[in-house]
């Protein structure tokens, strides 16, 4: 024995946990709950690493979680996991559940495991739940609006539950530091708890044994069941790392109380309740919003003791299949339901607010030039913020840096002030090729990717905004005449359906105004409309 | 599946092996793909994509030369995921019209704020008597280097202030 055994005890103490005997039949189906614990263990350490760059009030939470996101080194990685992880628990979750329904594992003298089970089952669901207005963003902020609601609902204590989560179905700061204080000091310990007993519970009555193994020899969880355990946890684990590198996080705007057009959603593994609720109007609304979800639980928890039958094999649990083919037909057909009957949201503008936005600052004239810029296909010879070297000269660098004047003399006529070089001349007018110096004036190193990231719409707007002189009259993001109005807070002052009927009949709306109408078409409008729209207040 | 039957304990012994590598490879790997960037996360400071701008301090032209005043401006404070706009003060001084000086507010001994006295034709600090001249250089007491100057840059007659930082001292 060793000396550090002999103080402690920890040598022996693993090797009893490791060599645990389990039941003949046990394989790679019982590897669920080992991944789903490992799962927990991972939110746990990524949610620490989050709080160390995280803001918990609204407003400063969805600043500080842009921060993290576009400054913080690594901190799009540690943000993906933990987003990510959120999915993959509650998947995993589901799985280890309905592993253990369909071999009958939760009956006598196992009830208990399953109740700890349904719990934890539930906690999961509450960590989605307050984890989803975290964020604060514009999705977190309008979903806990609906999930504030259907609280309120609730027969009896909806007038009570709505005051202890902040109100009157609204969302502030007493709902936000309610979520938070549970999602991070609440629910993680006692999910602990619970998964320590979960654990407890098993190696008391030892893993549910199946039919016929009664008669074979036991074997030991270290190793051979402790490497299937092992490589199931691997590829859950790059699954995980693969979602948290390549899929993009949803970030949208700020929380904005005041948007009319916002449709709320929950995340993808509540969209069935929310599809439930849309088949009960009126006052039966709280059937689907309370007692059916109520029942589906009472059902879970209430299943041992329903079913009190022998153990049997598992292909000969007929109804046990049934039962989870019928639910998972159920859920699949509400989510599809729900995916589907959710109308696409008219003003969707894809921007990505976990990347810098850096482009949102520019002038019309210089983010014209980043469309240029894209149609000219300068990148193909000068790659910008990749880092990887092109034939021609990286344009973001200080040192190349020229004059205006003299960069357009050079898109014309580049030999002439670049002898031998390889370069073709550029077929634009003056004003586009000007428009394309302005933006080359605005590379940076370090902004390189944040302009680059201008999205399409934003770009196209911009063209035509400087194809259709706006700046003669208007001024947006300080730069243009002020003849006409400002268009920055322009979201703030009229909708978009008014702005997209003054641009075709201006006096129409405003009777002194002397703009010309506009024919765009529907594409250019929206692009246009949208644009106006994004600029900053 | 039974396997062919070998020396059923050699084989035995190396699937062991086998699956006792296994583990340890795979949690090694967990292991080192949750540490490596929970290391760089924490400990690589972030990247700073916004820096600090130029403050407007205000109009110097009408300024008496050689004769100190304290400017009070706002100024925005880049700190992580905000910007803080602070009130902040500098000493300028205008030699000539295109050279200006702008102080930081502060002593270098320990802090304290300094004040131009005008029948010395000093910066006097009232904690520890540290003295400087019009040139921000020390002339008596522990303050250990000259004032502290922003960068500047004047427009049209205004002062713009940047960073803060130590005087260049004059070799």
């Amino acid at each position: 024995m060793s000396w550090l055994d002999h103080r402690t005890g920890i040598e022996t103490a693993i090797r009893n946990f490791l060599y645990e005997e389990i039941p003949a039949s046990s394989g790679w189906h019982q590897v669920f709950g080992s991944i789903a614990a490992f799962l927990f263990l991972v939110q746990a350490f990524t949610g620490a690493l989050l709080a160390f760059n995280y803001a918990p009030t609204p407003g400063d939470a969805y600043n500080s979680l842009r921060y993290i996101l576009t400054e913080v080194t690594g901190g799009h990685l540690i943000r993906g996991l933990h987003h990510w992880g959120a999915s993959m628990m509650i998947v995993v979750v589901v799985l280890h559940m309905t592993q253990v329904f369909l071999y009958g594992a939760y009956k006598k003298p196992r009830e208990a495991t399953w109740l700890v089970g349904v719990v934890l089952l539930l906690l999961t669901m509450a960590y989605g739940l307050t984890g989803y207005l975290l964020p604060w963003d514009n999705r977190s902020y309008w979903g806990t609006v609906v999930a504030t609601q259907i609280a309120s609902g609730v027969p009896l204590a909806g007038p009570y539950l709505s005051r202890l989560l902040g109100g009157e179905g609204s969302v502030g700061v007493v709902t936000f530091a309610r979520f938070y204080g549970m999602h991070v000091l609440l629910l993680p310990p006692a999910t602990a708890v619970l998964i320590a007993l979960h654990i407890y519970l098993v190696r008391k009555h030892g893993v549910a044994p199946a039919p016929g193994d009664e008669v074979r020899a036991k074997k030991k969880f270290y190793p051979q069941q402790a490497f299937k355990d092992t490589v199931a946890i691997f590829i859950a684990f790059v699954i995980l790392l693969v979602l948290a590198i390549a899929a993009r996080v949803p970030l949208e705007r700020l929380a904005d109380p005041t948007d009319a057009t916002y449709i709320p959603r929950p995340d993808w593994y509540f969209l069935f309740l929310f599809q439930t609720l849309k088949f009960f109007k009126g006052p039966l609304e709280i059937l689907g919003s309370v007692v059916l979800p109520g029942m589906a639980v009472m059902t879970l928890f209430l299943i041992p003791f329903l079913d009190r039958s022998q153990v049997m094999r598992v292909t000969r649990r007929t109804v046990a299949i049934g039962a989870v083919v019928l639910a998972v037909l159920g859920w699949t057909g509400l989510t599809v339901a729900a995916v589907v009957t959710t109308p696409k949201a008219d003003n969707t503008v894809d921007i990505d607010f976990g990347a810098p936005t850096d482009w949102i600052g520019l002038s019309p004239q210089e983010l014209a030039g980043v469309g240029y810029f894209r149609k000219e296909r300068c990148a193909t010879c000068h790659p910008v913020g990749s880092g990887k070297p092109g034939v021609g000269p990286d344009l973001s660098s200080r040192a190349i840096r020229k004059s205006a004047a003299w960069m357009i003399e050079h898109f014309k006529r580049p030999e002439a002030m670049v002898p031998g070089t390889s370069m073709p001349a550029i077929q634009l007018s003056d004003t586009q090729l000007s428009s394309l110096a302005a933006f080359l004036l605005k590379l940076t190193p370090k902004n390189a990717d944040a302009l680059g990231n201008a999205p399409d719409f934003a770009v196209n707007a911009a063209l035509l905004y400087q194809t259709d002189n706006c700046g003669a009259c208007h001024t947006t993001n300080g730069v243009g005449m002020k003849i006409g109005p400002p268009l920055n807070g322009l979201a703030r002052r009229r909708t978009k359906t008014w702005v997209a009927q003054h641009f075709e009949n201006p006096q129409a709306l405003s009777p002194n105004s002397i703009m010309p109408p506009y024919r765009f078409s529907s594409r250019e409008m929206d692009d246009m409309v949208a644009y106006l729209f994004t600029l900053p207040d | 599946m039974p396997t062919a039957p070998k020396t059923d304990a050699a084989s035995s012994i190396s699937r062991r092996g086998f699956y006792v590598g296994i583990i340890y490879g795979l949690w090694s790997l967990i292991a080192a793909a949750l540490s490596i960037p929970a290391a760089i996360y924490l400990l690589i400071p972030p990247r700073l994509r916004k820096t600090d701008e130029w403050a407007e301090a205000g109009d110097i032209s009408k300024l008496e030369p050689r004769a100190p005043v304290e400017m009070v401006f706002r100024r925005n404070r880049v700190d992580g995921w905000k910007i803080s706009s602070e009130k902040t003060t500098a000493w300028i001084v205008k030699f000539s019209d295109s050279d200006v000086v702008a102080y930081g507010p502060q002593c270098t001994h320990l802090g304290c704020a300094y004040h131009w006295d005008d029948k010395r034709n000093d910066f006097l600090c009232p904690c520890h008597t540290s003295v400087f001249g019009i040139d921000g250089q020390v002339i008596s007491g522990p303050a250990p280097r000259s004032l502290d100057r922003f960068q500047t840059k004047i427009e049209h007659g205004k002062l713009f202030l940047g960073a803060l930082g130590p005087a260049k001292e004059k070799s």
